[in-house]
């Protein structure tokens, strides 16, 4: 399943902006929540074990839960980013050549 | 461990790679530009790129390494899923778009957009040829550990088929057979471990895993002075003791078969233990006898069963919350591995531990990070998970799948696609080690088996599809790194900075001797690194990437006063400072024959000085330089 070739594509520079201050502000926080994971299993590592639900501890409902926030974060920034495109008129997949 | 090939394993592997050679050919005819054979034309759809991409980051370490650390260590082993995974936040939220819109055909495009510097040029070129590398050593080291069980062929051989097939698939095609390789790839890993986990949590847990799964005798003992005098059964004589550490091993003959056991002192216990005698003469002995006479058994089991505080003997009707909730309850016997001499003769010792679930389930086992670990060991762990936080999105051969897409967009739907996927496959790690662990499968020797051969024990034909899906991952990421390291070389190193101005059809020609000589480096790697845990290896070139390229990608993007000089001395202090203190950490002076106590720098990952020393040089560097080095423009728009 092809694309078809590849065309130039421009981006205007409010559309960068946009997509570059809210791709860092996901970052910094799934940054937090990650720093804030290392951290417990530093310095509390006794605190993992502690049960939380359905018989599950903290490291592994925290572990799960880490990469289904990176799932769940990712379609936000698309959904951002994609409404963002489509305000602004731009290109993003099936068609090519470039507006702004 | 005895492995014997089957013929339904050797014919579904060999259908596996007459597939990828099918793709490779189809795709190889079609394959004559340069853009075509580096980047695939730039065009492939985001959703195919996206499962391509988890084809290509679901490599040995994590199907074979992970499973295997997890089926050993527990959670410990998860903390990589986790730290894989969440690397791929930087990919998606810092680098994804930009990188697709600065770059051509590698990172180093990206890098030099703004400067059309030679020093960066070279750097980069020389970085992704060391990260590929240290990438390519477990690929090799995993696709020789599947070869054994899969063909009955000895490691070395399973290493140089991979290399000779992936040099074939990559000299004879490029980009876009790779892309397709790994698509097919992704997809039936992730198929296959989903039924592989569905079959692990429907069959519930039990005591004794399964009918025929060896007993393990515990002997009473009579100790006076510290020593064993006799032992409860008779028949048993002692024959030796070692003592270390706190450990106590004793020798005992029965019919002529003499084994290690070990004893706990607390209860004055003798437990049957596994292992491996090297004798004076060179001779190898497998629980005191040959390797033929199979005494070497498949281990790993519950040793206690809890179900709402009630012990039973065996659970089902169990579903993905309360397997792991009933592990969490219950007691879990692991076998620690150890090594010692005693008289003439080298022992490898793996005895047992009851280790309690909620400890199986929480960190500590391998990473020593609770109450009462030293300041070295948190160093070491926090240096490890930052290395896998930021290295995923400085992998060369992750890189270069953001120009197989044909815009920013594409790029950024291409990498959600990814961590969907890789997510759901971690998740899944989790109860494929777990199941591993407790199913009386595991081969000591080998923790990269444990996945396959968890597979094995619901039969024939499921070892035989894993094993094949398995070692095809490891032909998809061997090829995309190779891919990775052949542009680098005849598009960074030849092209821009030997000035050398390719034609079309050479460039592509230099890619492929540049391929040859990778596959040959690495055959050769994955002979010499035989045995070691591939989770492990690919951390390496997680810190190697993360300290090498990503304050140097990151700088760039979102730092105005970076310069050219800058990020050449980023890259060399990154990738200097991580290989020297690989080069000096404990696990490779073991790997030296030396004592790991030995090593001048008491760290195994080198991230958490190596990072932010690349961060810091870059910064001073591009201070100093920075009136008389300024970008000479703004970011290139590709066509």
């Amino acid at each position: 399943m092809d694309h078809g070739p590849a065309a130039e594509y421009h981006e205007c520079d409010e559309l960068l902006a946009y997509k570059q201050k809210a791709g860092l502000r996901l970052f910094f926080i799934y940054s937090g929540i990650y720093g804030v994971f290392v951290l417990l299993n530093t310095v509390f590592p006794s605190m993992m074990e502690s049960v939380i639900f359905f018989g599950l501890n903290l490291a592994i409902v925290y572990g799960i839960g880490l990469i289904i926030i990176a799932i769940i974060l990712g379609l936000l920034y698309n959904h951002q980013c994609t409404k963002m495109e489509k305000r602004l008129d731009i290109n993003t997949g099936k068609t090519h050549g470039g507006s702004e | 461990m005895i492995y014997t090939a089957s013929p339904l394993a050797v014919g579904i592997f060999f259908a596996v790679v007459a597939a990828v050679l099918g793709i490779s050919f189809y795709f190889g005819r079609k394959t004559t530009s340069a853009k075509g054979y580096f980047a695939a034309g730039g065009t492939i759809h985001w959703s195919v790129n996206g499962i391509a991409f988890a084809g290509d980051y679901l490599s040995a370490a994590s199907f074979l390494g992970i499973c295997g650390m997890i089926a050993f260590s527990g959670f410990d082993g998860f903390l990589y899923s986790i730290g894989y995974l969440a690397g791929w936040v930087v990919a998606l939220f810092v680098v994804a778009e930009p990188l697709k819109r600065m770059g051509k055909f590698t990172f180093a495009d990206a890098l030099d957009s703004k400067f059309n510097s030679r020093s960066i040029r070279l750097m980069a070129a020389i970085s992704t040829l060391i990260v590929s590398i240290f990438y390519l050593i477990p690929q090799m080291v995993g696709a020789g550990a599947l070869v054994t069980p899969l063909l009955g062929l000895p490691h070395w051989v399973g290493v140089t088929l991979v290399g000779g097939i992936v040099i074939f698939i990559v000299t004879t095609a490029g980009m876009k057979s790779t892309t397709y390789v790994q698509f097919l790839k992704g997809t039936l890993l992730i198929i296959f471990s989903v039924i592989l986990v569905f079959m692990v949590v429907d069959r519930g847990i039990k005591d004794v895993p399964y009918e025929g799964y060896h007993d393990f005798i515990t002997l009473q003992a009579e100790i006076t002075d510290g020593s064993v005098t006799s032992v409860s059964d008779p028949s048993f004589t002692i024959e030796g003791e070692y003592t270390e550490n706190g450990l106590h091993f004793v020798k005992l003959e029965k019919d002529g078969i003499r084994n290690w056991w070990n004893l706990e002192t607390e209860t004055s216990t003798l437990t049957e233990a596994l292992s491996i005698v090297t004798l004076d003469d060179g001779s190898v002995l497998f629980n005191g006898a040959p390797r033929d006479d199979q005494l070497f058994y498949p281990v790993g089991n519950m040793h206690r069963i809890v179900v709402d505080g009630d012990q039973v003997e065996e659970v089902r009707g169990l579903n993905c919350i309360s397997f792991l909730a009933v592990i969490q309850e219950s007691e879990v016997v692991r076998f620690i591995a150890d090594v010692f001499t005693s008289g003439t003769e080298r022992v490898r010792i793996w005895y047992q531990e009851v280790t309690p679930g909620n400890e199986i389930l929480s960190p500590g086992i391998k990473f020593h990070i609770d109450e009462g670990s030293s300041f070295a060991d948190k160093m070491n762990f926090i240096s490890l998970m930052l290395a896998l936080f930021f290295g995923t999105a400085a992998l060369p051969h992750v890189l270069i799948r953001y120009y197989t897409v044909p815009t920013p967009a594409a790029a950024r739907k291409s990498t959600i696609v990814a961590i969907a996927a890789i997510g759901f496959f971690y998740i899944l790690t989790l109860y494929m080690g777990l199941g591993a662990m407790i199913s009386g499968v595991l081969d000591v020797e080998s923790s990269n088996m444990s996945a396959p051969l968890l597979a094995q024990s619901f039969g024939t034909l499921m070892f035989a599809i894993v094993s094949a899906i398995a070692f095809a991952t490891v032909l998809g990421t061997v090829s995309g790194l190779i891919v990775a390291s052949s542009g680098a070389v005849a598009h960074d190193f030849i092209d821009n900075f030997l000035g050398k101005k390719l034609t079309d059809h050479k460039k592509v020609v230099a890619g492929k001797l540049a391929a040859v000589a990778t596959g040959i480096i690495a055959i050769l790697l994955g002979i010499a690194f035989k045995g070691m845990n591939v989770a492990f290896l690919v951390g390496l070139a997680f810190a190697i990437a993360a300290s090498a390229n990503l304050p140097s990608i990151m700088m760039v993007l979102f730092w105005k006063k970076t310069t050219a000089k800058g990020i050449a001395a980023s890259i060399t202090a990154g990738i200097i400072s991580a290989l020297g203190i690989i080069m000096l950490s404990p696990s490779m002076f073991t790997r030296y024959g030396l004592e790991a106590s030995a090593a001048p720098i008491p760290l195994n990952n080198p991230g958490i000085i190596s990072i932010p020393l690349s961060f810091a040089v870059l910064i001073i560097v591009s201070l100093m330089t920075g009136e008389k080095d300024q970008p000479q423009g703004a970011a290139v728009s590709i066509t």
